[in-house]
């Protein structure tokens, strides 16, 4: 409820908050998808062992999907570096002298550790052998 | 030029958990490293495929690496180190988790009552969370 904030969502687009409000948002929506990913993950496999239910075999069908592993890997990669980053400059407040190259840094980390096994990922998904 | 630190919570609970959060954010980096780093010591790199590796990453459990080219998973990938490694990890990403998602849900519900519900029922979550966990550790 942005309302009770007092702020309203055309605010929040236009309000530019660069680097740290990207990575803010980017936090926050990483670590409930992968909540939602466990989550799924848990309770989907707990209904097909058990019971065989089908809703938990289109469930684990779909967790299982190239696409669903692209967008956890995503998630926790992200997650990850982001609180690994986070976790070090509270630890050693010297280091947010260097903020602005951390987060450089960070991105320069995910794009290869992102980008490579996403690449094998749709490779596989697109053209199974 | 002094550099003050970031701000961080008041109070003890709210402290105790803001560094909660930090440590084992950093305790589970070096979890997820060290078993895909044993995953390569066992000779994952030519039994396993990528998913493979990082299912075993992030839960180092023998299920998640069974449909695999393993011969056999009872050599290295299915002992009691991997079953305490197992809890440990849970315990600490449960924690972790749940309390995030308080964090983030508390941001949006102000009203007391709304937030002692929210709180009962995470709490809950994460109980159930940690006896699946348990069980289908020491089931597999």
């Amino acid at each position: 409820m942005p309302a009770s904030r007092g702020v309203s969502v055309l605010q929040a687009l236009r309000y530019r908050g660069r680097q740290g409000m990207l990575a803010w948002t980017l936090h926050r929506l990483t670590g409930l998808g992968i909540v939602l990913f466990v989550g799924m993950h848990v309770v989907a496999a707990f209904f097909l062992q058990q019971f065989g239910d089908p809703l938990a075999t289109a469930l684990t069908a779909f967790y299982e999907s190239w696409f669903t592993q692209i967008f956890v890997y995503f998630c926790v990669l992200y997650h990850a570096l982001n609180g690994g980053r986070l976790a070090l400059m509270d630890l050693f407040p010297g280091l947010l002298r260097y903020q602005h190259e951390l987060v450089w840094l960070q991105w320069a980390v995910f794009a290869p550790a992102f980008l490579v096994p996403v690449f094998f990922l749709i490779r596989s998904g697109l053209f199974p052998s | 030029m002094s550099i003050s630190p970031r701000a961080r919570p008041t109070g003890s609970w709210e402290h105790l958990l803001w560094t909660f959060t930090r440590l084992s954010g950093l305790a589970l980096l070096l979890f997820g490293a060290f078993s895909l780093a044993m995953g390569f010591v066992y000779g994952g790199r030519t039994q396993l495929d990528l998913p493979g590796f990082m299912r075993w990453m992030f839960f180092p459990n023998p299920n998640h690496v069974v449909n695999s080219d393993i011969p056999d998973v009872t050599a290295g990938w299915s002992n009691a180190f991997w079953q305490i490694y197992s809890m440990l990890m849970i315990a600490l990403a449960s924690a972790h988790a749940m309390n995030g998602v308080r964090m983030v849900l508390e941001d949006y519900l102000k009203r007391p009552l709304a937030v002692a519900v929210l709180r009962m029922l995470i709490g809950g979550l994460w109980i159930a969370a940690l006896i699946v966990a348990v069980y289908v550790i020491l089931a597999s």
